[in-house]
């Protein structure tokens, strides 16, 4: 009996300690976590804070604090100087992210299921289309559109996103193909489909979650895309991030119409991030190839 | 006869993009390369095959060795800062916590808003105003009695593009730790349960069981990271414009190109550009289309 009972007393300590140790590793956890996400919000209090301010409160010893009168003031301007940009990026993200998601359904399935000799090959130099510097094409690219006439318009700036989007969008359709049997596309060959008549029967209609995640894609870089839009648009063409840039690198824009430029600019893709993030997130790991 | 007409057709649809990826990626690359070897320095010349000439006469232009060392700076720190931060974070949410999804969110959110949008945030932020004068960071610190922290940010001559890399960072680390945290998740549990039973304590599960499955991850992020910080371009142009105290290649050639207009010269800063990521990006693709085909097979 008595033996039992040291027994269990020996054992249980230990267990105790270690309960004792697993709580306060767990809220060692939670602290820093807690504490990276108020410091990865830093900017976004900022971005909100000063755009409501008012010019009277746009002091330095007044940085850190609060709006004392709020006002939409900053807000309305920084619309006004802002629109023709962000339309212009909707004529830009939306007809290029579907172009591109259409393509690169199109060569993701010939890639993953109607394959041709050297289709690996092909793909491999896709791959690499992918990593590319754009620096690297810009200034052929800028003489090319020149001699084409279509230098500086939207229409050039689609053609140059969708042709350097094909090897990313590619990809990701051919991941997804890849876990479609095979014997669906056998039967339907067996039954005298040919292949683009598979493509509509068979593969077409489950391909909706790839869609999603390649138009995301396609339409976050579209719309966040700053190189090709300073190389190859003109003021009348700018899109909404080089319309920014130039907005808030004018010395005598106030702060608080800078920061409110900066959230409208970025309200679109935040709205998508918040509603379908989970397609985000599956793009960005398809994407582990890209950045 | 018959295998021919059974893959002709998918060649034929996927064909469009063979030419395009064929003169947009490697004949523009190839043109960029052979105009940065003629001496076209304006406009209008036709531009004489030169050779090699640019690539050896750039290293003498004090702008462009500045450029390289601020890329090289900005490199190590942004890689090693997000890695770490990324790694840390995945760490600390692995083994599964309450809220993982909302946490997951906000460490993410950044790589949904563009460069130059947060650019607009941290120039202010890193402020190099100092005192009376300060906002941004610089004020926060002074407000918070922490004074001796305020510095020159970005201005400063010999760190500031470790400062750079801080919105860069702040920005890509989130994705580092989605990256490691499915790491994390693809290591068979039965095998940390089998190091703990022959009497691992944490620390060696994690060293000895943990961190091998995770290197291709880490590869994968160092990639990634690499290619992104060797050609920054939008994050500087949106907080400094473009001075010289903050220059970068793809900046300098964004200004020998526009404002010197010298296409041989913008040609040959691209060509160098586009060696520095193929010269770690081919092996890496190499490397993983070998170890794609060797699951296949198996």
């Amino acid at each position: 009996m008595s033996t039992t009972v040291a027994q269990v007393g020996r054992h249980e300590a230990p267990v105790e300690r270690s309960r004792v140790r697993g709580r306060v590793a767990l809220t060692v956890r939670y602290a820093l976590l807690i504490l990276f996400v108020l410091v990865f919000l830093i900017p976004v209090y900022v971005l909100l804070a000063t755009s409501f301010k008012p010019l009277t409160e746009a002091d330095p010893s007044q940085a850190w604090n609060l709006p004392q009168i709020w006002t939409f003031e900053a807000w309305r301007v920084a619309w006004e100087k802002l629109s023709p940009g962000l339309w212009n990026s909707v004529l830009l993200a939306v007809p290029g992210s579907l172009i591109s998601a259409m393509l690169g359904s199109m060569n993701g399935y010939v890639l993953s299921k109607w394959r041709f000799p050297g289709a690996d090959l092909v793909f491999t130099l896709f791959l690499f289309g992918m990593f590319i510097p754009y620096q690297g094409v810009m200034i052929p690219l800028v003489q090319l559109m020149v001699n084409l006439d279509i230098y500086g318009d939207i229409p050039g700036l689609i053609l140059a996103h969708v042709v350097y989007g094909i090897p990313i969008c590619t990809l990701i359709f051919r991941n997804y193909y890849v876990t479609i049997p095979d014997e669906l596309i056998e039967a339907s060959r067996v039954d005298g489909a040919t292949m683009l008549r598979t493509y509509r029967s068979v593969i077409l209609p489950v391909s909706g979650p790839a869609f999603a995640v390649v138009i995301i894609w396609q339409f976050t870089s579209l719309w966040n895309d700053f190189l090709f839009a300073v190389f190859l648009t003109g003021p009348q063409s700018w899109p909404a991030t080089v319309l920014l840039n130039n907005i808030a690198g004018a010395q005598a824009t106030p702060y608080s119409q800078q920061m409110a430029a900066a959230i409208l600019a970025s309200v679109p893709t935040m709205i998508v991030y918040v509603l379908l993030g989970r397609f985000f997130m599956r793009g960005l790991m398809a994407g582990a190839l890209k950045g | 006869m018959r295998s021919v007409r059974r893959w002709l057709p998918g060649l034929l649809l996927v064909s469009p993009s063979i030419v395009a990826i064929a003169v947009f990626v490697y004949g523009m690359l190839g043109w960029n390369f052979r105009l940065a070897m003629t001496d076209k320095h304006d406009e209008i010349s036709e531009g004489q095959f030169v050779g090699l000439t640019n690539f050896v006469e750039l290293w003498d232009q004090p702008r462009w060795t500045i450029s390289v060392n601020h890329a090289i700076v900005f490199t190590i720190v942004f890689v090693l800062g997000a890695l770490l931060l990324g790694l840390l974070l995945a760490f600390l949410m692995e083994k599964g916590i309450k809220g993982e999804g909302t946490f997951r969110a906000i460490y993410l959110f950044p790589m949904a808003v563009s460069f130059v949008a947060t650019g607009i945030v941290w120039r202010w932020l890193m402020n190099a105003g100092q005192d009376e004068r300060a906002v941004g960071l610089n004020r926060l610190f002074d407000g918070l009695g922490l004074d001796f922290l305020q510095w020159q940010w970005f201005r400063d001559p010999d760190w500031g593009m470790a400062a750079m890399a801080i919105p860069a960072i702040w920005q890509m680390s989130g994705y580092v730790m989605a990256l490691f945290l499915a790491g994390f998740r693809g290591v068979p549990e039965e095998l940390r349960e089998a190091a703990r039973v022959d009497g691992c304590n944490e620390w060696r599960v994690y060293r000895y069981i943990v961190l091998p499955y995770l290197r291709p991850v880490t590869l994968s992020a160092l990639i990634i990271l690499g290619h992104i910080s060797l050609k920054v371009f939008d994050l500087i142009v949106a907080v400094a414009g473009k001075q010289i105290i903050t220059d970068v290649p793809a900046v300098f050639m964004w200004v020998a190109v526009f404002d010197s207009h010298d296409p041989a010269k913008g040609a040959t800063i691209a060509a160098y550009i586009v060696l520095s990521v193929t010269v770690f990006v081919v092996p890496y693709l190499i490397w993983s289309v070998r170890k794609e085909r060797k699951e296949r097979r198996s």
